[in-house]
């Protein structure tokens, strides 16, 4: 883990979906750290630094699945091959990878894909991995062919019904345990998907581990901007990755976060 | 044996949470509490929502971190909030408050003095706006009139938190006194300082300067108590770089009645309460001492 930007040259982007784009840049573990699936990079464009989730840990290599969504990001997906960004990092509190021979179901909704892509990778090979993979539409769906080549049972899913199971994931969830049973379950999406997942997780008795987000000034555990009600937790450091029984002790769970100035909304 | 007392203001231990850290919601400071801090300060607030300078706006350096945070904070309003969910039984909690002018400062006394056993006056962050932070502190003129101000609209005791970056610290802290100040801390971070990341050639600080906080600005600190401790007799907490409970009997040794703790959090976490309460108190029975009281100021001839 480094505290510092470490400058780094973006060797590949990939176009994923019409609104979301993966980097590739080199990263040598010695140096700098080999980063656990679930853990995030802070990333500078000499504009403005942002957290972003880990989507994938190579050989001495990190990418990182940006969706175009603000004036950051806009300009994150301008950059091109060759150009360089600062990466701090890693930082957080990551899922828990121990896990051998088990029934693992993994839930991304939307660009959440991105750490449910690096967990799902790392526990495939060991493991019996389900995912599913949500998004509002056939275009925008992430991940859903590089896992499969992995041997994961990947269950696309789209609000619209314009590929694979047409609902929510919350639905596409209940359907798969309606004959199937899994051991553990990695969740990560828009909040309000994650509060649905987690009723029926709890319902099903499976224990499952959370990523969640929230405005990050310092990523040091310090400034106290990413704290959440009402353990006081910093998503920066105790965080973003949470087990369910801590779930139930974030009560600003699916109800409010703050903006930089700390206002809620 | 390990309580003192700052204007008859009972801290269960000398040590406190520091302003601008973990500050910012009622929910971490009532950890920071439970975690074996007496008191807190709170990130330093105002009577209007700022959000601050834009990201980087914390960098690691050699021996601490630079931030230029920008003292962004919710607002008054949205702020008096969170102070009424602070756990108070046994605890103090001391609210941080800036702005530019006397009314301001006297306009966020009254909003808060109900809230909380003590108030800060941030007159000293290195990287606050024309007017703000270290701008007042650095004048003897301006902090007189701010802390007088301070001190005429409160009920509760006013605690002046001092810049080390002026030319003669007892000079403002002799002022401070005089305008009323119940209380000494010292000091804000030093600086500004700067990083500079050399393979784009820029500041890494998108406000380019930055208040330095951690290990390396301790010897400084220590230094200001000692010296602020020999020009007013008003009491002294001291803040800057403590890590261990060896820093902590610096500090008192110079003349702190207590002592404010930030960066170490970044290394240590949040046990960094608990663990120096406990090494402290073993250090007070090896040495003999009786309570804190007796220990304040003794490096002093």
């Amino acid at each position: 883990m480094i505290r510092e930007p470490k400058i780094v040259e973006i060797k590949e982007i990939v176009d994923e979906t019409p609104t979301i784009r993966t980097f590739r840049f080199d990263w040598d573990f010695k140096t700098l750290g080999k980063p656990s699936p679930g853990e995030f990079v802070m990333v500078w464009n000499f504009n403005n630094e942002k957290p972003m989730s880990i989507s994938q840990i190579n050989d001495n290599e990190l990418a990182i699945t940006v969706k175009n969504i603000g004036e950051f990001t806009s300009q994150l997906h301008e950059l091109n091959t060759g150009d360089k960004i600062g990466v701090r990092g890693s930082y957080g509190t990551g899922f828990d990878v121990s896990f051998k021979g088990k029934k693992i179901i993994a839930v991304g909704g939307g660009v959440g894909m991105a750490p449910i892509n690096a967990v799902s990778s790392h526990l495939a090979s060991d493991n019996n991995v389900t995912v599913i993979s949500a998004a509002q539409t056939k275009d925008e769906l992430l991940f859903a062919d590089s896992l499969d080549k992995l041997g994961v049972d990947v269950h696309p899913c789209t609000d619209d019904g314009s590929f694979g199971f047409k609902g929510f994931a919350t639905d596409c969830l209940r359907d798969l345990l309606e004959t199937s049973s899994y051991d553990y379950a990695f969740v990560c999406g828009p909040e309000i998907m994650m509060k649905g997942i987690f009723e029926i997780l709890e319902d099903a008795g499976i224990p499952a581990q959370y990523s969640l987000e929230r405005y990050m000034k310092c990523a040091l555990g310090v400034c106290g901007q990413c704290c959440v009600d009402s353990e006081g937790w910093r998503i920066c450091v105790e965080g973003p990755v949470f087990e369910n029984d801590k779930i139930n002790q974030i009560t600003e769970f699916a109800q409010y976060r703050r903006n930089a100035s700390g206002v809620k909304y | 044996m390990l309580t003192t007392d700052i204007c008859e203001v009972e801290f269960r231990n000398p040590l406190m949470l520091a302003a601008g850290i973990m500050g910012s919601n009622a929910s971490s400071m009532n950890w920071i509490l439970k975690s074996g801090a007496a008191g807190v300060v709170s990130k330093s607030f105002s009577l209007n929502p700022h959000p601050g300078y834009v990201n980087p706006t914390t960098v690691a350096v050699d021996g601490g971190i630079i931030n230029a945070i920008g003292l962004s904070n919710p607002g008054v309003w949205n702020f008096k909030e969170e102070l009424a969910k602070i756990n108070r039984r046994g605890n103090v909690v001391i609210a941080s408050i800036y702005g530019a002018t006397p009314d301001e400062f006297a306009a966020l006394v009254g909003e808060v003095q109900g809230l909380v056993d003590m108030i800060e006056l941030n007159i000293s962050c290195p990287h606050a706006m024309d007017g703000y932070g270290a701008s007042i502190g650095q004048s003897c003129d301006l902090s007189h009139t701010i802390v007088s101000a301070a001190k005429d609209a409160s009920d509760v005791p006013i605690i002046a938190k001092l810049t080390p970056n002026v030319t003669d610290i007892c000079e403002i802290a002799v002022t401070c006194e005089d305008a009323g100040a119940d209380a000494l801390s010292l000091i804000n971070t030093l600086g500004p300082g700067m990083k500079i990341n050399i393979d784009v050639a820029k500041p890494v600080l998108s406000n380019r300067f930055g208040g330095m906080s951690g290990k390396a600005i301790k010897p400084i600190a220590v230094s200001n108590v000692y010296s602020v401790f020999e020009a007013v007799d008003i009491p002294l907490i001291g803040v800057g770089g403590i890590y261990s409970f060896e820093d902590v009997v610096e500090f008192i040794f110079a003349g702190a009645r207590a002592v404010q703790i930030g960066t170490a959090i970044m290394d240590e976490g949040v046990e960094v309460f608990s663990k120096i309460n406990q090494d402290l108190e073993k250090f007070m029975i090896e040495k003999g001492y009786d309570s804190i009281d007796e220990m304040v100021g003794i490096a002093h001839d």
